[in-house]
Protein backbone atom coordinates (compact mmCIF):
# COMPACT_ATOMS: atom_id res chain seq x y z
CA UNK A 1 0.00 0.00 0.00
CA UNK A 2 1.68 3.32 -0.74
CA UNK A 3 0.00 6.43 -0.14
CA UNK A 4 0.92 10.33 -0.40
CA UNK A 5 3.11 10.23 2.57
CA UNK A 6 5.15 7.21 1.70
CA UNK A 7 6.07 8.49 -1.16
CA UNK A 8 7.04 11.13 0.46
CA UNK A 9 9.58 9.43 2.53
CA UNK A 10 10.18 7.95 -0.77
CA UNK A 11 11.39 11.57 -2.29
CA UNK A 12 13.78 12.12 0.76
CA UNK A 13 15.22 8.90 0.53
CA UNK A 14 15.69 9.50 -3.31
CA UNK A 15 17.59 12.50 -2.72
CA UNK A 16 19.90 11.13 -0.54
CA UNK A 17 21.00 8.29 -3.26
CA UNK A 18 23.80 9.08 -5.82
CA UNK A 19 24.09 7.50 -8.86
CA UNK A 20 25.98 3.91 -8.42
CA UNK A 21 25.84 3.92 -5.01
CA UNK A 22 24.39 0.11 -3.54
CA UNK A 23 21.41 0.43 -1.44
CA UNK A 24 19.86 -2.77 -0.10
CA UNK A 25 16.48 -2.16 1.34
CA UNK A 26 14.86 -4.14 3.95
CA UNK A 27 11.37 -4.68 3.91
CA UNK A 28 10.97 -4.03 0.40
CA UNK A 29 7.66 -5.53 -0.41
CA UNK A 30 6.91 -5.09 -3.87
CA UNK A 31 10.34 -3.47 -4.42
CA UNK A 32 8.83 0.24 -6.04
CA UNK A 33 11.56 2.28 -3.89
CA UNK A 34 14.35 -0.02 -5.15
CA UNK A 35 12.90 0.73 -8.57
CA UNK A 36 12.59 4.19 -8.08
CA UNK A 37 16.22 4.37 -7.47
CA UNK A 38 17.07 2.80 -9.85
CA UNK A 39 15.32 4.17 -12.31
CA UNK A 40 15.84 7.66 -11.38
CA UNK A 41 18.57 7.86 -9.27
CA UNK A 42 20.74 5.13 -11.16
CA UNK A 43 21.49 3.13 -8.28
CA UNK A 44 21.76 -0.43 -8.12
CA UNK A 45 20.19 -2.51 -4.72
CA UNK A 46 18.52 -5.49 -3.59
CA UNK A 47 15.90 -5.94 -1.36
CA UNK A 48 15.23 -8.43 1.49
CA UNK A 49 11.27 -9.37 1.93
CA UNK A 50 9.50 -11.97 4.14
CA UNK A 51 6.18 -12.22 2.92
CA UNK A 52 5.38 -14.42 -0.62
CA UNK A 53 3.34 -12.04 -2.11
CA UNK A 54 6.00 -9.24 -2.05
CA UNK A 55 8.74 -11.37 -3.69
CA UNK A 56 6.96 -12.33 -6.52
CA UNK A 57 5.45 -8.73 -7.66
CA UNK A 58 9.23 -7.64 -6.76
CA UNK A 59 10.72 -10.50 -8.87
CA UNK A 60 7.69 -9.49 -11.58
CA UNK A 61 9.61 -6.03 -11.44
CA UNK A 62 13.21 -7.25 -11.83
CA UNK A 63 14.04 -6.67 -8.73
CA UNK A 64 17.01 -8.39 -6.78
CA UNK A 65 14.21 -9.82 -3.74
CA UNK A 66 16.18 -11.91 -1.78
CA UNK A 67 13.21 -13.32 0.95
CA UNK A 68 14.60 -13.87 4.47
CA UNK A 69 13.25 -12.44 7.76
CA UNK A 70 15.18 -9.64 9.16
CA UNK A 71 14.54 -11.03 12.43
CA UNK A 72 17.41 -13.65 11.64
CA UNK A 73 19.73 -10.47 11.04
CA UNK A 74 21.54 -10.15 7.98
CA UNK A 75 24.05 -12.88 8.19
CA UNK A 76 25.78 -13.67 5.32
CA UNK A 77 26.42 -10.32 3.81
CA UNK A 78 29.48 -8.59 3.86
CA UNK A 79 30.67 -5.92 5.90
CA UNK A 80 30.62 -2.25 3.92
CA UNK A 81 28.44 -4.36 1.09
CA UNK A 82 25.94 -1.08 0.90
CA UNK A 83 26.31 2.56 0.85
CA UNK A 84 23.07 3.06 2.00
CA UNK A 85 20.54 -0.05 4.23
CA UNK A 86 16.90 1.25 4.20
CA UNK A 87 14.40 0.27 6.87
CA UNK A 88 11.57 1.97 5.44
CA UNK A 89 8.39 2.21 8.06
CA UNK A 90 9.27 -1.37 9.07
CA UNK A 91 11.61 -0.87 12.61
CA UNK A 92 8.71 -0.33 14.54
CA UNK A 93 7.41 -4.52 13.43
CA UNK A 94 10.71 -5.75 14.06
CA UNK A 95 11.63 -7.63 17.58
CA UNK A 96 15.41 -7.19 17.90
CA UNK A 97 15.54 -3.68 17.24
CA UNK A 98 19.13 -3.25 18.48
CA UNK A 99 20.87 -5.75 16.96
CA UNK A 100 19.48 -4.81 13.52
CA UNK A 101 19.98 -1.72 13.71
CA UNK A 102 23.82 -2.35 14.70
CA UNK A 103 23.54 -5.04 11.29
CA UNK A 104 22.17 -2.06 8.97
CA UNK A 105 25.52 -0.28 9.95
CA UNK A 106 27.61 -3.04 9.91
CA UNK A 107 26.37 -4.08 6.08
CA UNK A 108 25.85 -0.72 5.10
CA UNK A 109 27.84 2.98 5.47
CA UNK A 110 24.58 4.61 6.20
CA UNK A 111 21.59 3.49 7.84
CA UNK A 112 18.60 4.87 6.01
CA UNK A 113 15.09 4.84 8.91
CA UNK A 114 11.94 6.08 8.84
CA UNK A 115 9.32 5.20 11.35
CA UNK A 116 5.82 6.03 12.41
CA UNK A 117 6.02 8.74 15.12
CA UNK A 118 3.67 7.51 17.88
CA UNK A 119 4.20 11.35 20.10
CA UNK A 120 2.12 13.10 16.88
CA UNK A 121 -0.60 14.89 17.94
CA UNK A 122 -3.00 13.37 16.30
CA UNK A 123 -2.00 10.06 17.85
CA UNK A 124 -1.72 11.51 21.90
CA UNK A 125 -5.15 12.99 21.26
CA UNK A 126 -6.62 9.41 19.99
CA UNK A 127 -4.83 7.93 23.69
CA UNK A 128 -5.99 11.12 25.49
CA UNK A 129 -9.63 10.21 24.31
CA UNK A 130 -9.04 6.03 25.37
CA UNK A 131 -8.14 5.14 22.02
CA UNK A 132 -5.34 3.42 20.45
CA UNK A 133 -4.61 5.61 17.69
CA UNK A 134 -5.26 5.08 13.73
CA UNK A 135 -3.96 7.60 11.17
CA UNK A 136 -2.17 8.14 8.01
CA UNK A 137 0.76 6.13 8.98
CA UNK A 138 -0.39 4.22 11.75
CA UNK A 139 -3.04 2.74 9.54
CA UNK A 140 -4.27 -0.54 11.32
CA UNK A 141 -6.31 -1.56 14.19
CA UNK A 142 -4.75 -2.78 17.71
CA UNK A 143 -5.98 -5.93 16.54
CA UNK A 144 -4.44 -6.53 13.26
CA UNK A 145 -1.22 -4.50 13.76
CA UNK A 146 1.60 -6.08 12.42
CA UNK A 147 3.79 -2.96 14.66
CA UNK A 148 5.02 -4.54 18.03
CA UNK A 149 7.17 -1.01 18.87
CA UNK A 150 5.44 2.36 19.62
CA UNK A 151 7.95 4.91 19.91
CA UNK A 152 8.67 8.47 18.88
CA UNK A 153 11.15 10.86 17.79
CA UNK A 154 12.70 11.47 21.44
CA UNK A 155 12.52 7.70 22.11
CA UNK A 156 14.58 6.77 19.10
CA UNK A 157 17.19 9.30 19.65
CA UNK A 158 17.79 8.54 23.15
CA UNK A 159 18.33 4.24 21.11
CA UNK A 160 21.01 6.35 19.06
CA UNK A 161 22.63 8.01 21.93
CA UNK A 162 22.38 4.83 23.88
CA UNK A 163 24.28 2.49 21.00
CA UNK A 164 26.29 5.44 19.93
CA UNK A 165 25.01 6.07 16.78
CA UNK A 166 25.49 9.33 14.65
CA UNK A 167 22.31 10.92 13.36
CA UNK A 168 23.69 12.68 10.07
CA UNK A 169 20.51 14.05 9.15
CA UNK A 170 16.82 14.13 10.41
CA UNK A 171 13.58 15.12 7.97
CA UNK A 172 10.26 14.60 10.00
CA UNK A 173 6.51 15.17 7.78
CA UNK A 174 2.83 15.34 8.74
CA UNK A 175 0.65 13.24 7.34
CA UNK A 176 0.39 14.62 3.94
CA UNK A 177 3.85 14.41 3.23
CA UNK A 178 4.95 18.26 4.73
CA UNK A 179 8.17 18.68 5.74
CA UNK A 180 7.94 19.87 9.75
CA UNK A 181 10.77 21.96 10.80
CA UNK A 182 8.99 23.10 14.32
CA UNK A 183 7.91 21.08 17.34
CA UNK A 184 8.69 18.14 15.31
CA UNK A 185 7.79 15.60 17.99
CA UNK A 186 4.65 16.54 18.05
CA UNK A 187 3.60 17.88 14.39
CA UNK A 188 5.68 15.14 13.02
CA UNK A 189 3.64 11.90 11.64
CA UNK A 190 6.71 10.10 10.29
CA UNK A 191 10.36 10.71 10.69
CA UNK A 192 13.29 10.05 8.40
CA UNK A 193 16.28 9.45 9.71
CA UNK A 194 20.33 9.40 8.40
CA UNK A 195 22.45 7.19 10.81
CA UNK A 196 26.18 6.73 10.51
CA UNK A 197 29.07 5.26 12.94
CA UNK B 1 -2.49 -24.81 -19.02
CA UNK B 2 -1.38 -27.62 -21.18
CA UNK B 3 1.41 -30.17 -21.88
CA UNK B 4 3.43 -30.21 -24.43
CA UNK B 5 1.79 -33.27 -25.69
CA UNK B 6 3.72 -35.81 -28.14
CA UNK B 7 7.64 -35.22 -28.11
CA UNK B 8 10.50 -36.99 -30.10
CA UNK B 9 13.77 -37.37 -29.22
CA UNK B 10 16.86 -36.91 -31.02
CA UNK B 11 20.42 -37.78 -31.52
CA UNK B 12 23.53 -35.27 -31.93
CA UNK B 13 26.76 -37.07 -33.17
CA UNK B 14 30.12 -35.37 -32.27
CA UNK B 15 32.87 -36.69 -33.74
CA UNK B 16 35.77 -34.52 -32.51
CA UNK B 17 37.40 -35.30 -29.42
CA UNK B 18 36.82 -34.02 -25.78
CA UNK B 19 38.90 -34.05 -23.49
CA UNK B 20 37.50 -34.35 -19.91
CA UNK B 21 38.57 -32.56 -16.98
CA UNK B 22 40.10 -36.12 -15.66
CA UNK B 23 42.63 -35.38 -18.72
CA UNK B 24 40.60 -38.71 -20.39
CA UNK B 25 39.86 -38.03 -24.06
CA UNK B 26 36.43 -39.14 -25.65
CA UNK B 27 37.35 -39.89 -29.37
CA UNK B 28 33.55 -38.98 -30.34
CA UNK B 29 30.05 -39.68 -28.30
CA UNK B 30 26.43 -38.90 -28.90
CA UNK B 31 24.09 -36.91 -26.85
CA UNK B 32 19.99 -37.41 -26.75
CA UNK B 33 17.92 -33.85 -26.15
CA UNK B 34 14.70 -33.78 -26.95
CA UNK B 35 13.50 -29.53 -27.93
CA UNK B 36 9.95 -28.00 -26.97
CA UNK B 37 8.82 -25.02 -28.72
CA UNK B 38 9.87 -23.15 -31.46
CA UNK B 39 13.22 -21.30 -31.65
CA UNK B 40 12.80 -17.43 -32.96
CA UNK B 41 14.66 -16.07 -35.46
CA UNK B 42 16.93 -13.95 -33.65
CA UNK B 43 17.65 -17.37 -31.29
CA UNK B 44 17.27 -15.76 -28.79
CA UNK B 45 14.33 -17.38 -26.97
CA UNK B 46 16.18 -21.08 -26.24
CA UNK B 47 16.24 -22.69 -22.34
CA UNK B 48 18.26 -25.51 -21.18
CA UNK B 49 16.85 -27.59 -18.68
CA UNK B 50 19.68 -29.85 -16.79
CA UNK B 51 18.93 -33.08 -15.53
CA UNK B 52 19.86 -34.04 -12.01
CA UNK B 53 20.97 -37.02 -10.93
CA UNK B 54 18.95 -39.83 -12.24
CA UNK B 55 17.46 -37.46 -15.00
CA UNK B 56 17.48 -37.66 -18.65
CA UNK B 57 16.46 -35.45 -21.69
CA UNK B 58 12.84 -36.64 -21.48
CA UNK B 59 12.06 -33.50 -19.65
CA UNK B 60 8.06 -32.88 -21.07
CA UNK B 61 5.49 -34.72 -23.10
CA UNK B 62 5.36 -38.28 -23.73
CA UNK B 63 6.03 -40.46 -26.47
CA UNK B 64 3.54 -42.42 -29.30
CA UNK B 65 3.93 -45.60 -28.46
CA UNK B 66 4.24 -44.86 -24.54
CA UNK B 67 1.21 -42.44 -23.38
CA UNK B 68 1.96 -42.99 -19.71
CA UNK B 69 5.80 -42.12 -20.73
CA UNK B 70 5.60 -38.32 -19.69
CA UNK B 71 8.48 -36.31 -18.91
CA UNK B 72 10.32 -36.13 -15.42
CA UNK B 73 9.43 -32.47 -15.11
CA UNK B 74 6.48 -32.01 -17.70
CA UNK B 75 4.15 -30.17 -14.89
CA UNK B 76 6.69 -26.72 -15.36
CA UNK B 77 6.81 -26.83 -19.38
CA UNK B 78 4.23 -26.53 -21.87
CA UNK B 79 1.73 -23.48 -23.05
CA UNK B 80 0.77 -21.47 -20.44
CA UNK B 81 3.16 -23.14 -17.73
CA UNK B 82 6.49 -21.29 -16.19
CA UNK B 83 8.52 -22.68 -18.93
CA UNK B 84 5.99 -21.24 -21.73
CA UNK B 85 6.75 -23.39 -24.53
CA UNK B 86 4.69 -20.40 -26.55
CA UNK B 87 7.52 -18.11 -25.34
CA UNK B 88 10.24 -20.51 -25.10
CA UNK B 89 12.70 -22.96 -27.08
CA UNK B 90 13.28 -25.36 -24.31
CA UNK B 91 15.94 -28.41 -24.48
CA UNK B 92 16.43 -31.18 -22.91
CA UNK B 93 19.24 -33.03 -22.53
CA UNK B 94 20.69 -36.61 -21.41
CA UNK B 95 24.16 -35.64 -20.19
CA UNK B 96 27.40 -37.64 -21.39
CA UNK B 97 27.55 -40.81 -19.16
CA UNK B 98 24.21 -40.90 -19.15
CA UNK B 99 21.85 -44.14 -19.28
CA UNK B 100 19.20 -43.03 -21.57
CA UNK B 101 20.42 -42.90 -25.34
CA UNK B 102 23.66 -40.60 -24.87
CA UNK B 103 26.93 -41.95 -24.35
CA UNK B 104 27.77 -43.92 -21.44
CA UNK B 105 29.48 -46.78 -19.94
CA UNK B 106 26.57 -49.36 -21.16
CA UNK B 107 27.70 -47.56 -24.88
CA UNK B 108 29.96 -49.56 -26.96
CA UNK B 109 33.54 -48.48 -26.79
CA UNK B 110 34.77 -48.18 -30.68
CA UNK B 111 37.99 -49.01 -29.71
CA UNK B 112 37.08 -52.23 -28.39
CA UNK B 113 34.04 -53.27 -29.92
CA UNK B 114 32.56 -53.67 -26.57
CA UNK B 115 30.77 -51.97 -23.76
CA UNK B 116 33.03 -49.27 -21.83
CA UNK B 117 31.90 -50.33 -18.90
CA UNK B 118 34.70 -49.47 -16.05
CA UNK B 119 36.90 -48.13 -18.78
CA UNK B 120 34.00 -45.47 -19.30
CA UNK B 121 36.26 -41.94 -17.82
CA UNK B 122 34.34 -40.67 -14.95
CA UNK B 123 33.03 -37.20 -15.84
CA UNK B 124 32.30 -33.78 -14.04
CA UNK B 125 29.78 -31.02 -13.88
CA UNK B 126 32.05 -28.96 -16.09
CA UNK B 127 32.33 -31.70 -18.78
CA UNK B 128 28.38 -32.10 -18.94
CA UNK B 129 28.07 -28.01 -19.90
CA UNK B 130 30.99 -28.89 -22.07
CA UNK B 131 28.82 -30.96 -23.69
CA UNK B 132 26.16 -29.22 -23.81
CA UNK B 133 27.78 -26.26 -25.21
CA UNK B 134 28.61 -28.57 -28.00
CA UNK B 135 24.79 -29.08 -28.12
CA UNK B 136 24.14 -25.30 -28.45
CA UNK B 137 26.32 -24.68 -31.62
CA UNK B 138 24.34 -27.43 -33.39
CA UNK B 139 21.22 -25.79 -32.90
CA UNK B 140 22.27 -22.55 -33.48
CA UNK B 141 21.74 -21.30 -30.48
CA UNK B 142 24.49 -18.75 -29.19
CA UNK B 143 23.47 -17.80 -25.73
CA UNK B 144 20.75 -19.15 -23.97
CA UNK B 145 17.96 -17.27 -22.60
CA UNK B 146 17.92 -19.14 -19.45
CA UNK B 147 19.87 -22.18 -17.94
CA UNK B 148 17.72 -23.82 -15.36
CA UNK B 149 17.99 -27.18 -13.12
CA UNK B 150 17.30 -28.62 -9.87
CA UNK B 151 19.73 -29.85 -7.20
CA UNK B 152 23.16 -31.83 -9.52
CA UNK B 153 21.11 -29.68 -12.61
CA UNK B 154 21.33 -26.66 -10.50
CA UNK B 155 25.09 -26.92 -10.58
CA UNK B 156 25.41 -27.09 -13.94
CA UNK B 157 22.77 -23.97 -14.39
CA UNK B 158 25.54 -22.13 -12.15
CA UNK B 159 28.62 -23.84 -14.13
CA UNK B 160 26.98 -22.70 -17.71
CA UNK B 161 27.77 -18.83 -15.91
CA UNK B 162 31.32 -19.77 -14.74
CA UNK B 163 32.56 -22.00 -18.06
CA UNK B 164 30.53 -19.47 -21.26
CA UNK B 165 29.74 -16.41 -19.14
CA UNK B 166 28.87 -14.86 -22.45
CA UNK B 167 26.56 -17.65 -23.83
CA UNK B 168 23.90 -17.48 -20.86
CA UNK B 169 22.03 -14.26 -19.71
CA UNK B 170 20.22 -16.48 -17.07
CA UNK B 171 21.02 -18.84 -14.78
CA UNK B 172 17.70 -20.51 -12.81
CA UNK B 173 19.64 -22.19 -9.72
CA UNK B 174 16.79 -24.83 -7.60
CA UNK B 175 17.48 -26.76 -4.47
CA UNK B 176 21.16 -26.75 -5.38
CA UNK B 177 24.30 -25.68 -3.43
CA UNK B 178 27.54 -24.76 -4.58
CA UNK B 179 29.66 -27.79 -2.93
CA UNK B 180 28.64 -31.38 -1.74
CA UNK B 181 29.38 -31.18 2.47
CA UNK B 182 31.23 -33.94 3.77
CA UNK B 183 27.67 -35.30 4.91
CA UNK B 184 26.28 -35.15 1.57
CA UNK B 185 29.47 -36.99 0.13
CA UNK B 186 29.13 -39.94 3.11
CA UNK B 187 25.64 -40.93 1.55
CA UNK B 188 26.87 -41.05 -1.68
CA UNK B 189 29.76 -42.88 -0.84
CA UNK B 190 27.54 -45.30 0.75
CA UNK B 191 25.34 -45.45 -2.60
CA UNK B 192 28.65 -46.09 -4.14
CA UNK B 193 29.77 -49.05 -1.90
CA UNK B 194 26.24 -50.88 -2.51
CA UNK B 195 27.03 -51.19 -5.96
CA UNK B 196 30.83 -51.89 -5.51
CA UNK B 197 30.31 -54.19 -3.26
CA UNK B 198 27.46 -56.12 -4.87
CA UNK B 199 29.27 -59.60 -6.68
CA UNK B 200 27.24 -58.98 -9.92
CA UNK B 201 29.23 -55.27 -10.36
CA UNK B 202 32.20 -57.33 -11.69
CA UNK B 203 34.73 -54.56 -11.32
CA UNK B 204 32.23 -52.59 -13.64
CA UNK B 205 32.44 -55.08 -16.89
CA UNK B 206 28.72 -56.48 -15.89
CA UNK B 207 27.53 -56.43 -19.18
CA UNK B 208 30.35 -59.00 -20.35
CA UNK B 209 28.78 -61.41 -17.94
CA UNK B 210 25.02 -61.04 -18.73
CA UNK B 211 24.31 -59.56 -15.12
CA UNK B 212 23.78 -56.21 -13.42
CA UNK B 213 24.25 -55.29 -9.86
CA UNK B 214 20.49 -54.92 -9.24
CA UNK B 215 20.51 -55.60 -5.58
CA UNK B 216 23.43 -52.40 -4.96
CA UNK B 217 21.76 -50.42 -7.39
CA UNK B 218 18.48 -50.91 -5.43
CA UNK B 219 20.45 -50.44 -1.75
CA UNK B 220 22.18 -47.18 -3.69
CA UNK B 221 18.39 -45.55 -4.37
CA UNK B 222 16.37 -46.39 -1.25
CA UNK B 223 19.48 -44.83 0.47
CA UNK B 224 18.88 -41.90 -1.90
CA UNK B 225 15.21 -41.83 -1.89
CA UNK B 226 15.29 -41.05 2.20
CA UNK B 227 17.63 -37.90 1.60
CA UNK B 228 14.80 -36.73 -1.59
CA UNK B 229 12.29 -36.52 1.27
CA UNK B 230 11.30 -34.80 4.35
CA UNK B 231 11.14 -36.33 8.03
CA UNK B 232 7.19 -34.08 8.11
CA UNK B 233 6.26 -35.36 4.71
CA UNK B 234 7.59 -38.99 5.49
CA UNK B 235 5.23 -39.14 8.87
CA UNK B 236 2.74 -37.84 7.29
CA UNK B 237 2.15 -39.94 3.78
CA UNK B 238 3.67 -43.22 5.49
CA UNK B 239 4.02 -42.46 9.53
CA UNK B 240 4.08 -46.33 11.07
CA UNK B 241 1.45 -47.77 9.46
CA UNK B 242 2.17 -50.92 8.57
CA UNK B 243 1.53 -53.64 6.16
CA UNK B 244 -1.12 -56.31 6.53
CA UNK B 245 0.67 -59.63 8.68
CA UNK B 246 2.69 -57.43 10.09
CA UNK B 247 4.05 -57.40 13.92
CA UNK B 248 5.62 -61.61 12.97
CA UNK B 249 8.58 -61.06 14.39
CA UNK B 250 10.36 -61.16 10.93
CA UNK B 251 12.44 -59.26 8.58
CA UNK B 252 9.86 -59.14 6.01
CA UNK B 253 8.44 -55.82 4.65
CA UNK B 254 6.14 -54.99 7.98
CA UNK B 255 5.91 -51.30 7.78
CA UNK B 256 4.65 -48.77 5.23
CA UNK B 257 7.94 -47.08 4.64
CA UNK B 258 9.82 -50.49 4.17
CA UNK B 259 7.50 -51.36 1.29
CA UNK B 260 7.95 -48.13 -0.91
CA UNK B 261 11.13 -47.90 -0.51
CA UNK B 262 11.92 -51.62 -1.54
CA UNK B 263 8.97 -50.04 -4.47
CA UNK B 264 11.47 -47.36 -5.46
CA UNK B 265 14.54 -49.53 -5.34
CA UNK B 266 13.22 -52.31 -7.27
CA UNK B 267 11.87 -49.74 -10.26
CA UNK B 268 15.10 -47.85 -10.07
CA UNK B 269 17.05 -50.95 -10.72
CA UNK B 270 15.57 -52.30 -13.15
CA UNK B 271 15.60 -48.65 -15.13
CA UNK B 272 19.14 -47.59 -14.63
CA UNK B 273 22.33 -48.27 -14.93
CA UNK B 274 25.17 -48.44 -11.87
CA UNK B 275 27.86 -47.40 -13.59
CA UNK B 276 25.55 -44.24 -14.70
CA UNK B 277 25.11 -43.89 -11.03
CA UNK B 278 28.29 -43.98 -9.99
CA UNK B 279 29.82 -41.33 -12.40
CA UNK B 280 26.53 -39.02 -11.35
CA UNK B 281 27.44 -39.23 -7.61
CA UNK B 282 31.01 -38.63 -8.43
CA UNK B 283 30.46 -35.55 -10.47
CA UNK B 284 28.41 -34.21 -7.31
CA UNK B 285 31.00 -34.74 -4.94
CA UNK B 286 33.24 -33.13 -6.93
CA UNK B 287 31.63 -30.22 -7.78
CA UNK B 288 33.41 -26.82 -6.27
CA UNK B 289 33.68 -24.19 -8.36
CA UNK B 290 35.54 -22.08 -5.24
CA UNK B 291 38.12 -24.36 -4.40
CA UNK B 292 40.85 -23.18 -7.21
CA UNK B 293 39.85 -19.77 -5.48
CA UNK B 294 41.24 -20.33 -1.88
CA UNK B 295 36.98 -21.56 -1.14
CA UNK B 296 36.09 -17.69 -1.87
CA UNK B 297 33.10 -18.48 -3.40
CA UNK B 298 32.43 -14.89 -4.72
CA UNK B 299 35.45 -14.80 -6.09
CA UNK B 300 34.93 -17.92 -8.14
CA UNK B 301 31.71 -16.73 -9.19
CA UNK B 302 32.79 -13.31 -10.44
CA UNK B 303 33.52 -14.06 -14.38
CA UNK B 304 29.20 -14.50 -14.34
CA UNK B 305 27.62 -12.21 -16.48
CA UNK B 306 24.30 -14.10 -16.10
CA UNK B 307 21.05 -12.71 -13.66
CA UNK B 308 20.63 -15.53 -11.14
CA UNK B 309 17.22 -16.58 -9.47
CA UNK B 310 18.19 -19.11 -6.72
CA UNK B 311 15.19 -21.44 -5.44
CA UNK B 312 15.76 -23.57 -2.05
CA UNK B 313 12.76 -25.25 0.24
CA UNK B 314 12.53 -25.33 3.80
CA UNK B 315 11.80 -28.63 4.08
CA UNK B 316 15.05 -29.55 2.07
CA UNK B 317 18.00 -31.05 4.09
CA UNK B 318 19.65 -32.93 1.51
CA UNK B 319 20.45 -28.70 0.07
CA UNK B 320 19.06 -27.07 3.18
CA UNK B 321 18.35 -23.11 2.19
CA UNK B 322 21.69 -21.66 3.82
CA UNK B 323 23.25 -23.77 1.41
CA UNK B 324 21.84 -21.45 -1.50
CA UNK B 325 21.74 -18.38 0.42
CA UNK B 326 25.96 -18.67 0.20
CA UNK B 327 25.27 -18.52 -3.94
CA UNK B 328 23.11 -15.45 -3.09
CA UNK B 329 25.51 -13.78 -0.30
CA UNK B 330 28.44 -14.46 -3.01
CA UNK B 331 26.77 -12.77 -5.84
CA UNK B 332 25.45 -9.72 -3.78
CA UNK B 333 29.21 -9.54 -2.42
CA UNK B 334 30.24 -9.13 -5.88
CA UNK B 335 27.10 -6.88 -6.76
CA UNK B 336 25.98 -9.06 -9.35
CA UNK B 337 21.67 -9.79 -10.05
CA UNK B 338 20.45 -11.96 -8.33
CA UNK B 339 16.80 -12.89 -6.93
CA UNK B 340 15.97 -15.52 -3.96
CA UNK B 341 13.02 -17.31 -3.18
CA UNK B 342 12.36 -19.98 -0.36
CA UNK B 343 9.23 -22.00 -0.59
CA UNK B 344 7.51 -24.15 2.08
CA UNK B 345 6.97 -27.18 -0.06
CA UNK B 346 6.53 -29.96 2.66
CA UNK B 347 8.70 -32.23 -0.29
CA UNK B 348 12.18 -31.77 1.04
CA UNK B 349 14.89 -31.92 -1.53
CA UNK B 350 11.96 -33.29 -4.22
CA UNK B 351 10.36 -30.43 -3.98
CA UNK B 352 12.04 -29.15 -6.82
CA UNK B 353 9.55 -31.67 -8.89
CA UNK B 354 6.54 -30.53 -7.67
CA UNK B 355 3.87 -28.27 -8.91
CA UNK B 356 4.10 -25.97 -5.84
CA UNK B 357 2.02 -23.02 -6.72
CA UNK B 358 4.77 -20.28 -5.54
CA UNK B 359 7.71 -21.78 -6.47
CA UNK B 360 6.22 -22.06 -10.10
CA UNK B 361 4.63 -18.63 -9.37
CA UNK B 362 8.44 -17.15 -8.64
CA UNK B 363 9.75 -19.17 -11.83
CA UNK B 364 7.02 -17.97 -14.39
CA UNK B 365 7.15 -14.28 -13.02
CA UNK B 366 10.77 -14.66 -13.41
CA UNK B 367 10.74 -15.99 -16.79
CA UNK B 368 8.30 -13.38 -18.39
CA UNK B 369 10.87 -10.51 -17.52
CA UNK B 370 13.18 -11.92 -20.10
CA UNK B 371 13.43 -10.58 -23.07
CA UNK B 372 13.24 -12.09 -26.36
Amino acid sequence: MIHAAERADFDLIASWVKPGERVLDLGCGDGSLLKRLIEERGAYGYGIEREEAGVLAAIAQGINVIQGDLEQGLAGFDDGTFNHVVLSRTLQTVRHTERLLTEMLRVGREAVVSFPNFAYWKNRMAVMSGRMPVSEDLPYEWFETPNLRFFTLLDFESLCAKMRLVIRERQVLDESGHLIIEEPNFLGSLAVYRLGR
Amino acid sequence: MMSVGLVLPQQAHFSSPLVLKSGALLPSFDLLYETYGTLNAAKSNAILVCHALSGHHHVAGYYADQNDNIGWWDNIIGPGRPLDTDCFFIVGVNNLGGCHGSTGPASINPATGRHWGADFPVVTVEDWVETQSRLADVLGIDAWAAVIGGSLGGMQALQWTLSFPERVRHSLVIAASAKLSAENIAFNEIARQAILSDPDFHGGNYYAHDVRPLNGLRLARMLGHITYLSDEQMAEKFGRRQRPGAGSYSFDVEFEIESYLRYQGDKFAGLFDANTYLRMTRALDYFDPALAYDGQLAAALAPARASFLVIAFSTDWRFAPFRSREIVHALVHNGQPVAYAESNCAHGHDSFLMEDAYYHAVVAAYLQRITL
